[in-house]
């Protein structure tokens, strides 16, 4: 889960990570006033998007009165972002964070990272800041300092410190530093982030280190046990069909294609993904309905892929170990004979009570499309696709 | 032969009480699998499908002489689970659970470094369909009757996309020594190299199917090993050829975001080493055939 930078400044302020001066804005006004309350001279307004990347998109604004203030919000509420992290559709603006302006002397990039290859906690650090750290492996991969945390011991001060020297920091700014550090690896382990990016941790002209910027993300597996994180979800900047999916207990992927998936387990529905692919069909979406699925659920699974408008044609892909295909096959024909889909709809089922769930398929008298094996299922979901979408084109062009 | 498993492999289930243990543990029995008892804290002393429940693994494994265990417990307490299960001697753990928050796991493998090699558990999992050597023994959740009894090795991440392969290859008339799930959780106990390097020292298997998935280094690490020791045939799939960077397709682990970590990338590095590529999921199967004939 991700949260936006001014609640992930509030959370690391707490570790004591030093941030500066702001304050949220749900309104122009409310910016307006914001920057009268902080003070000063010059203040940066921050579109409150889930994405890095807001500065080119402009969704980042130096001001240097409260009327510039004023426009800057004005102009950003409500305001669609596409950056090259967003995603094609973009996010919403709804919030803004306004900030004192620092007076920058040198940039910094400091990450905290799960890495899977050791297993364990990592921390990465570069002295080319400012840049996304992908663009830092590719042009300046020297650049680029790691640290391992053991998880029986935790960030060590020497580690912390080799890390500060590294960035060719003064003795006091390298107390600063580790002091930093340290909090981002408390902060990390304490609430079960996957994530902690200060991206850029800059020295000001003052010769203090600030953290400029924030990103968190956290272990979805762990919100259990932490509510306070929980709570900082924001569903304005989730894909709706995605968070519908997820109260749903369906773990769901929206995409840009036209034919709907509904598959069980992670691994078959990227294959059958991979299946529309190769067919010369495009994927609409990723869904994987779980195990144990009952009729409910699946007719669940079905108003999910049908709300998205794109798709033409749904693709049924059933491999039932713990589920039973009786089961699935009831599930789609309640979802059928409630909420008639009105595109072509190809099922395949197998393993356990295939024999059961193909012939309550059978019995049904709708107009289901079946398939035996996975490359059939695949084949004949991009063809009724394609002769669904001529179909359209005809009536469109006779009326 | 097989590896890992037979029909000799004591057993414990741990959560055996639960609705989906219980469901399972009966399965596993029905299949002929050697299941000694359970562990559920609190209940021990109770009898669960007719085999004795347990308060602590310590106990159990000292009462029965257990030599694996099977984790069936809800993720808030998993970790701890396998944890326990390597304190008390067990040599094989699995893992089925799904959820397991990623710093327990990270704390779980910590921790089973504190054993001396020639003690050291052996985790496979976390979130996988476990492990089944057809005709001898089932420890974990997919359906038996899908795999017959035969010379080729699978190992892979995901279970559904396992069975898949398993009965494609049925279909085929080729068999399973065993087939290994090693879960798609970004940590997890046992990896692709490490299934393939007991794949190449088991003289029953004479080829191995490898089903990659989006996300995470394995797989590369995977194929220096193949280079290096494998003199077995591997068919390889990598699922997620059509899967967008940056968003997690389902599984924790599965989820672009390095170099090397897309389908496409680790195809070519599975390519590269010699692995013959399964092109399609539908394709396994068949590709699976075509190498056992070119290696008769």
């Amino acid at each position: 889960m991700d949260i936006h930078e001014y609640q992930a400044k509030e959370i690391l302020t707490g570790f004591g990570v030093k941030t500066p001066r702001g304050g949220l804005a749900y309104s122009p006004e409310q910016a307006a006033y914001r920057a009268h309350e902080i003070g000063g001279e010059k203040w940066v307004v921050k579109a409150q998007i889930h994405s890095g990347a807001r500065g080119k998109a402009g969704g980042i604004k130096l001001c240097s009165d409260e009327h510039a203030v004023f426009d800057a919000a004005n102009e950003m509420f409500g305001k669609r972002l596409v950056t090259n992290q967003s995603g094609p559709g973009g996010k919403v603006v709804y919030r803004v964070y306004v900030e004192e302006a620092a007076n920058i002397e040198k940039e910094f990039y400091l990450g905290l990272v799960l890495d899977r290859t050791t297993e364990r906690i990592m921390v990465v650090a570069s002295k080319a800041g400012g840049m996304e750290v992908e663009e830092i492996v590719r042009s300046q991969p020297a650049s680029i300092i790691r640290a391992v945390i053991d998880p029986a011991v935790g960030l060590t001060e020497f580690q912390a410190r080799e890390i500060a020297f590294g960035l060719d920091l003064n003795p006091s700014q390298v107390q600063q530093a580790v002091k930093i550090i340290n909090g981002c690896y408390r902060a990390f382990r304490d609430l079960d982030a996957t994530m902690v990016e200060i991206n850029p941790l800059i020295v000001t002209e003052e010769g203090t280190l600030i953290a400029l910027d924030a990103k968190m993300s956290f272990d979805d597996n762990a919100l259990f046990r932490r509510p306070e994180i929980a709570e900082l979800r924001d569903k304005s900047q989730e894909d709706p069909r995605e968070t519908q999916a997820a109260d749903r207990g369906l773990a769901y992927v929206g995409l840009e294609g036209n034919i709907g998936c509904i598959v069980n387990g992670a691994g078959l529905a990227m294959a059958t993904m991979d299946m529309i692919k190769l067919a010369g069909g495009s994927p609409a979406n990723f869904l994987d309905i779980g195990g144990g699925a009952s009729p409910e659920r699946v007719a669940k699974a079905f108003r999910l892929v049908r709300s998205d408008e794109n798709v033409q044609a749904i693709l049924v892909n059933i491999f039932a170990g713990i589920n039973r295909c009786d089961w699935v096959a009831e599930g789609i024909v309640q979802a059928l004979e409630n909420n008639p889909v009105g595109i072509p709809v190809v099922v395949r089922l197998s393993g356990t009570h295939v024999e059961e769930g193909r012939k309550i398929l059978a019995q049904s008298g709708l107009p289901i499309i079946r398939a035996a094996t996975l490359s059939e299922a695949a084949e004949r979901a991009v063809y009724a696709w394609k002769q669904n979408n001529e179909h359209d084109v005809k009536l469109a062009a006779s009326s | 032969m097989s590896i890992l498993i037979d029909q000799t492999t004591p057993l414990l289930v741990q959560g055996i009480t639960g609705r989906i243990a219980s469901f399972h543990t009966k399965e596993m029995l029905e299949y002929g699998t050697n299941v000694v008892g359970g562990v559920v804290p609190g209940r021990g002393g109770e009898t669960a499908q007719g085999l004795p429940v347990f308060d602590t693994m310590k106990e159990a494994v000292a009462s029965t002489g257990a030599k694996a265990s099977l984790v069936l417990v809800p993720p808030p307490y998993a970790a701890d689970s396998i944890m326990e299960a390597a304190d008390s001697g067990i040599r094989l753990c699995i893992a089925i659970t799904d959820g397991i928050p990623a710093q327990d796991m990270m704390r779980v493998k910590r921790y089973m470094w504190r054993y001396r090699q020639e003690r050291r558990m052996r985790l496979i999992g976390p979130n996988c369909a476990g492990i089944i050597s057809p005709g001898k023994a089932l420890m974990g959740i997919m359906p038996g009757h899908i795999y017959v009894p035969g010379n080729v090795g699978i190992v892979g991440r995901s279970g559904t996309l396992g069975y898949e392969a398993a009965s494609q290859m049925k279909e085929a008339g080729i068999g399973v020594s065993t087939s290994v799930g090693i879960g798609g959780d970004p940590i997890n106990g046992s990896s692709f190299r490490d299934i393939l390097q007991l794949f190449e020292e088991d003289p029953e298997t004479h080829a191995v199917v490898m089903i990659g998935e989006i996300g995470g280094p394995q797989e590369a690490a995977a194929a220096q090993y193949i280079l290096k020791h494998m003199s077995k045939p591997v068919v390889a799939y990598v699922a997620g050829l059509s899967a967008p960077k940056g968003k997690k397709m389902g599984h924790a682990g599965a989820i672009i975001s390095a170099f090397g970590e897309s389908a496409p990338e680790k195809v070519e590095i599975l390519r590269d080493v010699g692995a013959t590529i399964a092109e399609t999921p539908a394709d396994i199967g068949n590709t699976v055939s075509q190498v056992l004939k070119k290696a008769a």
